[in-house]
């Protein structure tokens, strides 16, 4: 066999890079691979010989240099004296605050609607085709913009609260004011402050909110360990052990015991001067962002779990009916967890595709990464190249911790295959 | 074959990284060759630079960009406006979108070095103000403590806005907008308590409003604005034409210069120093390479200082600023063009 082959092989020849099968899609890939190089090259060389002959450098000192203006929202402790790389990082955080509340929020609506969209109700249904065929076919700008602009044009000022012949009243037992600069809610506070703990660089954890997360996973693990325990009775003696005030009590009981101890209470806002404090000002141009946000990625994800239950088979739904199940049993043990796996991974791409849209804050003046970094902080020390890749990388790294963790669960809920 | 695949390739990529240099040759050759003059203005502020109902252009910045047109180019007519942003406009002018910056820009120290422009002069020393409603009764910015404050995002205003309200030990809450139009509607909705931006542009935003009376321009000045044209660092040359074109503005008010008797005093002037700027004596516009006329053009395009202000931002204006500190320095202004000999 090997002597055939020796004396079958032909001399190489340098046309048979193109005539022959065996070296031909080779040729082609190191031609496109120097391709691809040559443009890489002339990208990066052209970009050096230009900064050159605009005599600037290319370096992130400018980072450590004083900030010098204010943000509106600030998830960390932040003054125009800090500098550059922080006001930065409340940018990021902001970005991240309103990309999570989009995910979930996004998540739950999208599930209600494309779940709807199944309904036998007719015009529940039809209804629900409306708002996704509405949202997912207008630019997400577009609604970002229309839902500020009712915001401030129609919510009255702070102003329409004060005094005896007040025009506005707040609202949820003068607890809750919206206005048109912002949603002032209250803040909880404490007679019993444990204090906070520093984590240095001015980032504190109030105890109280570390005792509240303990007690919650805390709780969690138990509730497992209890379903467990029931898990196993059932297997030994066929009847499972009533658990729900159980679980209920390990989840809630700690939490209430809290509660009680540190002194909790609601705080409500006050106005004072020209605006509300004492309270929490949530800004209207985080809310519009979050709901158009929200409202348009619910609109496709609605469509993906439309899909995910259409593609699992009706003798699924059939056999669990004719096992006795109830309908609602029947979708939570028998459909979703199939759907899921088809749901999973395009739900990754909306999560993703909500992360980077969040960058269209700066419509509405929200302070995102966008709005900091590649902002106020680009414009201020005029170094673009810096800003726009530093936000380039930090984008990409924050879409491929998403992918990552997203992923890890897919592998937890795709089909098993033994 | 491998290799003269890679060759090409090679020299194809060289030859377009040699055409992906741009700005070769002097700025003042780029403008003549292409026969007219890119400038970057304001997006819309009245009295400073606004299309207005038939669409040209008009405003105390875009009359310097046609003075400058008609010097190089013989033409006021001749002039391209691309509208800028607050945070645009620099990347527009450094990457040579624009030859000259005419947009409410202040002169900074890092601007002129860190930024890699020339401010060639100041058409307009300005401050930064706070408009308020006058129903608010507030009568003073000091009284703004807690205040909701809209802000142009990416102006020097923004930090003298975080300075001053540091110094007076004072809060507020900053709305950030991204042009003034935006900021027109948020303070109009009542969304902010104050606007802030420099003092002109609140008279000029003011003046757009259907109810101008009912606010109020407080009195505190927080800040130098020097407000100036810039250019690219680097060209002296250009930078040369747009700063004497400037100066030749102002020297013709000082001078008794207008648009009007300027044919009667190129004939009969006997004043040496309106000889030399008007180019009836010496050939001053040789020395940065225009011609004689250059800045008998540039002042007939809209005519002198004096004119384009009154003209555009004046006291007959709607705006009705008051020449203030940009009056002549013989009048106690601030206004005083070096000599043209």
């Amino acid at each position: 066999m090997t002597d055939i082959r020796a004396t079958a092989t032909p001399p190489f020849r340098l046309s048979m890079l193109v005539n022959d099968q065996r070296y031909r899609s080779l040729t082609f890939q190191v031609i496109v691979f120097i391709l691809v190089m040559a443009a890489a090259w002339w990208l990066v060389d052209n970009t050096i010989r230009n900064l050159a002959l605009m005599g600037k450098s290319f370096d992130f000192g400018f980072l450590f240099q004083r900030a010098g203006y204010d943000i509106p929202q600030t998830p960390i402790p932040y003054t125009a004296d800090d500098s550059h790389l922080r006001a930065s990082v409340v940018g990021l955080l902001n970005t991240l605050i309103v990309a999570v509340l989009g995910c979930i929020a996004a998540t739950v609506l999208g599930v209600i609607v494309g779940v709807s969209r199944l309904s036998k109700n007719w015009l529940f249904a039809r209804l629900m085709t409306v708002f996704v065929e509405i949202f997912r076919n207008m630019p997400l700008l577009l609604w970002i913009l229309i839902i500020y602009a009712v915001f401030t044009e129609i919510l009255p000022p702070p102003n329409a609260f004060r005094g005896e012949a007040a025009t506005s009243g707040m609202i949820l037992f003068d607890h809750v004011a919206l206005t048109n600069r912002y949603t002032a809610l209250p803040t909880l506070g404490m007679t019993n402050d444990p204090g906070s703990l520093d984590l240095g660089a001015r980032i504190t954890f109030n105890w109280a909110t570390i005792a509240f997360v303990v007690a919650l996973v805390g709780g969690w693990i138990v509730r497992r360990m209890i379903r467990a325990w029931a898990q196993d009775v059932q297997d030994r003696t066929g009847s499972r052990p009533t658990t729900w005030w159980m679980s209920l009590a390990v989840m809630i009981l700690p939490s209430l015991l809290l509660i009680w101890y540190f002194g909790l209470h609601l705080v409500p806002p006050s106005l004072q001067g020209f605006n509300f404090t004492g309270g929490l000002n949530v800004s209207n141009s985080l809310v519009a962002l979050w709901l158009a946000l929200t409202l348009y990625t619910a609109a496709f994800i609605a469509e993906i779990v439309r899909a995910g239950i259409l593609a699992v088979s009706r003798g699924q739904s059939e056999a669990a009916f004719a096992l006795g199940l109830r309908p609602n049993r029947t979708m939570s043990l028998v459909i979703l967890p199939q759907a899921l796996r088809v749901i999973i991974p395009p739900l990754i791409s909306q999560y993703l595709n909500l992360t980077k849209n969040s960058s269209l804050a700066i419509a509405v003046g929200y302070m995102d990464l966008r709005g900091t970094l590649g902002g106020t902080t680009l414009n201020q020390t005029g170094r673009e190249l810096e800003a726009i890749v530093l936000m380039m990388l930090t984008y990409l790294v924050l879409s491929l911790i998403i992918s990552a963790g997203m992923n890890v669960f897919n592998a937890r809920v795709k089909l098993k295959e033994r | 074959m491998k290799k003269s695949v890679f060759l090409g390739t090679a020299a194809a990529a060289t030859l377009l990284a040699g055409m992906g240099m741009a700005q070769e040759g002097s700025t003042l050759t780029q403008v003549k060759e292409r026969d007219e003059l890119n400038c970057g203005v304001n997006t819309g502020l009245v009295g400073f630079a606004a299309p207005d109902a038939s669409g040209n252009w008009t405003g105390f910045d875009v009359a310097y960009c046609r003075a400058l047109a008609a010097a190089v180019l013989g033409d006021p007519a001749k002039v391209k406006f691309v509208p800028t942003t607050g945070q645009t406009r620099f990347t527009a002018l450094s990457s040579g979108e624009v030859d000259v910056l005419a947009r409410n820009s202040t002169w900074t120290y890092s601007r002129d070095t860190d930024l890699n422009l020339d401010f060639v002069g100041v058409n307009y020393y300005d401050g930064q103000g706070f408009m308020v409603r006058s129903d608010l009764g507030v009568t003073s910015a000091k009284e703004l403590d807690g205040a909701t404050i809209c802000i142009q995002t990416g102006t020097t205003t923004e930090l003298n806005l975080a300075d001053y309200f540091r110094a007076n030990n004072m809060a507020y809450t900053p709305v950030n907008i991204d042009s003034n139009a935006e900021g027109e509607q948020q303070y109009m909705a009542g969304a902010c308590d104050a606007y802030t931006t420099d003092a002109s542009g609140l008279a000029a935003t003011r003046a757009a409003f259907a109810d101008p009376e009912t606010h109020i321009i407080l009195p505190e000045i927080i800040s130098k604005e020097p407000l100036g044209p810039a250019v690219r660092h680097g060209d002296s040359n250009w930078g040369d034409i747009a700063r004497w074109t400037l100066n030749a503005l102002i020297a013709a008010e000082e001078y008794g210069v207008t648009s009007r008797n300027i044919e009667e005093l190129v004939r009969s002037s006997e004043n040496p120093e309106v000889q030399r700027l008007l180019g009836t004596t010496d050939e001053l516009g040789a020395m940065m390479g225009l011609d004689a006329e250059w800045a008998r053009r540039a002042i007939l395009a809209g005519g002198n200082y004096g004119e384009i202000f009154a003209a555009n931002i004046g006291e007959q204006t709607p705006i009705g600023l008051a020449r203030g500190l940009n009056a002549q320095w013989t009048q106690g202004g601030l206004l005083y063009a070096p000599p043209f000999r």
